[in-house]
């Protein structure tokens, strides 16, 4: 008899590991939300949400936090999808938190709204009495998120503690949470760049036109190229030049660097990630350069 | 590409997370501005060499105080495999976070200091692994560098190791000397023990046989979620009515004759669905929908299973518990929340048999209670059946975890020993 090998491929088995993860979150919360950026994570997230609940609608809303320094091309494309789905989309404004006092505006060069980010993402977690949030962080990432439950609980002020974390066995994940505390979930933490980027291709999911390589007006700053736009604010001897450069991972404008790529579709991306020798976030985020726990720190106050 | 989970263990300082950043360094999947950071970090510290723990030592408090508090999720691939590596903590006082590394693995690497030969902490963590059912365990015996790389101490260790590993059901064991700081038997033969004819770890990872550890033989599945669009427009969704969940054992098949429990009732299964379109087959770890040929009463914490061969339906259970509540502890009486599968229930202690002192695996059977990171033997009785599977047997229908209701923290890891009902 022809014994058949039970063997599953490594996207397989992440697919249904974030599925689980989804189900576990629909069942046991009472209102859950997914944290929607157009960014290729939060992208692949929400196709695992239309494959967890087909043929049912997504039973939770999306939420953007929306710094207003977003890539205009990203948020056409966030509005786009959702508009696909039907589904219900929140956007948590840092320019409201900041004409209500909540936060106020950094300023000089280096200014951005980074950081202002976790107090418009709390206070919209606790307005609309959320008590699950999806985020499509992975522990490749970064080292403090490589420490980082799947469940992990924030208390009535959204901090998270890294030293007394819930233990987290098997794929039993502990739910239970009194009122005003949450809960974010990472049905992506097992997966790597290069694991999104083949599921892309495989599941041929369309993503903003910044991650392929076009031109644009650039600076450099700190070894980064910065976009040149009206909300990064550029000192005069930062000069403008323009390139062919594409983004590998989306955050404000003010923070989020370009690499010089002519990569011009899916399989360009991957095969120059195959062998690139520097991280994403080490690439393209000016937000982790600030100190060597910058990540921690934010996410110990709530960050994403 | 298939993936391999495995954890690191053993006792604090033997070399865990040095291992895992010169595995990580050797296979060329340190990034240059990690490794950048690392140096920068070790420099400014003093260090004569590079620190590699630093690359899985993340937190502040980590770097502070040099040793690891929490597990470390890392990530590589050859082109063999994909690994998800659990690089977790010697310290005693973090053991409960060394259980959940450990619980999804499917490879144990414990570490000893060759100097220090085999410590308590070292048979605690091996003893936790066989515990947890890992099925493969790798004693890695680390800086050989500081023994001359010494045939007779290697020896000498895996002689002790052996004689303590008899006493527990240990799987798959394999030893190896290393030395995790400078490489050697990490991804190549060392040429500094040529008496070692064994592989390196690294072509033991990529190598060890794990297809065959799955449970394909009892169809499991736990229903997790059940799925009606409720699109009244739509004539193909109308009536649709599917149940969602991870398949847990066996291999499912449209056509196939299955049992809903707790009802009892047999039916078929009509369609296994996907969002990619319906499957000829389904098995363990594939998240699909199911669905039934007939009109059964079905929801969250049921258990779809074949008739004849079922799980027990218990409501009594035997358990081995580790307990990780920093708090109260475990008791005779005490009553916490139990998550089994896709199912929870309230739980009462109802005899603690024994604790195990895991330095001798003597079981002491006037223990009155189990504080933090202590392990023991209990009944429990359940609120509503369980549909339960012995932990050897089935390590998704044998595990729960046990929540303390005042709390909410996980305090219990429980690993079903004699399903009876
Ligand atoms: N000479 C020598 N030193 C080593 C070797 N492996 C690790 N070390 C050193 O041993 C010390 C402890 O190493 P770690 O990797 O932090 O130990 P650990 O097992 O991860 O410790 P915990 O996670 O806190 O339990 C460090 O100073 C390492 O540089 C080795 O093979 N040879
Ligand atoms: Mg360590």
């Amino acid at each position: 008899m022809l014994q058949r090998d039970y063997t599953t491929s490594q996207l397989d088995v992440l697919e249904a590991e974030a599925i689980h993860i989804m189900r576990e979150v629909a069942a046991e919360f009472e209102r859950p939300c997914l944290l929607f950026s157009g960014g290729k994570d939060s992208i692949v997230m929400l196709r695992i949400a239309e494959k967890a609940f087909w043929p049912a609608p997504i039973p939770f809303p999306l939420m953007h936090v929306d710094t207003g320094h977003n890539f205009p091309e990203v948020i056409e494309f966030r509005d786009r999808r959702v508009a696909e789905l039907g589904a219900r989309l929140v956007v948590a404004s840092v320019q409201s938190s900041i004409d209500a006092g909540r936060v106020v505006e950094e300023t000089g060069r280096r200014a951005s709204r980074n950081r202002l980010q976790t107090t418009t993402l709390l206070d919209a977690i606790e307005e609309q009495q959320f008590d699950a949030v999806f985020g499509g962080a992975r522990r490749d990432e970064e080292k403090a998120r490589a420490k980082e439950r799947i469940f992990s609980f924030r208390d009535d002020f959204g901090q998270w503690d890294p030293k007394n974390q819930r233990p987290e066995l098997w794929n039993l994940y502990n739910a239970k949470i009194r009122q005003g505390e949450h809960i974010r979930v990472f049905p992506l933490s097992n997966w790597t760049e290069l694991d999104i980027w083949d599921y892309i291709r495989r599941e041929e999911i369309e993503i903003p036109s910044i991650y392929f390589a076009h031109t644009r007006k650039v600076f450099e700053r700190d070894g980064m190229l910065l976009s040149d736009a009206d909300v990064v604010n550029r000192a005069d001897d930062e000069t403008v030049f323009e390139t062919t450069v594409r983004y590998r991972t989306v955050g404000d404008m003010t923070c989020t660097g370009a690499v010089q790529s002519a990569a011009a579709n899916v399989d360009d991306i991957i095969a120059e990630i195959a062998v690139t020798r520097i991280t994403e976030r080490g690439a393209t985020r000016a937000d982790d350069r600030a100190s060597e726990a910058a990540m921690e720190d934010r996410k110990r106050e709530g960050y994403f | 590409m298939d993936i391999l989970r495995f954890a690191t263990a053993g006792s604090v300082d033997d070399g865990k997370s040095t291992l895992i950043g010169r595995l990580l360094f050797d296979s060329k999947a340190i990034f240059e501005d990690q490794l950048e950071a690392v140096e920068r970090t070790s420099r400014d510290r003093g260090t004569e060499y590079t620190d590699l723990s630093l690359l899985t030592d993340g937190l502040r408090a980590e770097r502070e105080q040099g040793i690891t508090i929490d597990v470390a999720y890392r990530y590589f691939a050859t082109p063999k495999r994909k690994f998800i590596i659990a690089d977790t903590p010697g310290h005693i006082q973090y053991t409960r976070n060394m259980v959940t590394g450990a619980s999804t693995a499917d490879l144990a690497i414990v570490l000893i200091d060759a100097r220090k030969g085999v410590l308590e902490q070292s048979r605690r963590h091996a003893f936790l692994t066989t515990l947890l059912r890992v099925p493969h365990l790798v004693l890695a015996v680390n800086k050989m560098d500081l023994v001359d790389y010494s045939e007779d101490r290697f020896n000498e260790i895996r002689e002790e190791f052996t004689a303590f590993a008899s006493k527990l059901s240990a799987p798959d064991l394999t030893f190896i000397p290393i030395s995790a700081l400078h490489g050697d038997n990490v991804v190549s033969r060392s040429e500094s023990m040529p008496w070692y004819e064994g592989t390196s770890l690294m072509h033991h990872l990529e190598n060890v046989h794990i297809a065959s550890d799955r449970n394909l033989v009892d169809v499991r599945f736990p229903v997790q979620y059940v799925i009606r669009p409720q699109k009244a427009t739509d004539p193909a969704f109308h009536d649709y009515r599917g149940y969602a969940g991870q398949i847990a054992g066996g291999v499912l098949k449209p056509g196939d004759e299955v049992m809903h429990l707790p009802s009892g009732l047999t039916t078929r299964i009509s369609s296994i669905d996907t969002f990619d379109g319906p499957v000829d087959e389904a098995f363990p770890p594939m998240s699909v929908t199911i669905r039934l040929a007939d009109d059964i009463d079905v929801s969250r914490g049921d258990m779809i299973c074949r008739p004849n061969n079922q799980p027990e339906a218990a409501q009594e259970l035997e358990a081995m518990i580790c307990w990780m509540g920093d708090g109260a502890k475990l008791m005779p009486r005490s009553k916490l929340l139990i998550k089994h599968t896709t199912r929870t229930a309230r739980a009462l202690v109802r005899d603690l048999h024994y604790r195990l002192d895991v330095n001798t695996l003597h079981r002491d059977e006037s223990a009155e209670s189990l504080s933090l990171n202590e392990i023991g033997r209990v009944s429990l009785r359940i609120t509503q059946p369980l549909f339960v599977d012995d932990y050897s047997r089935n390590r998704m229908t044998g595990g729960f975890i046990l929540v303390d209701e005042a709390t909410n923290s996980t305090v219990g890891a429980g690993m079903i020993v004699d399903a009876r009902s």
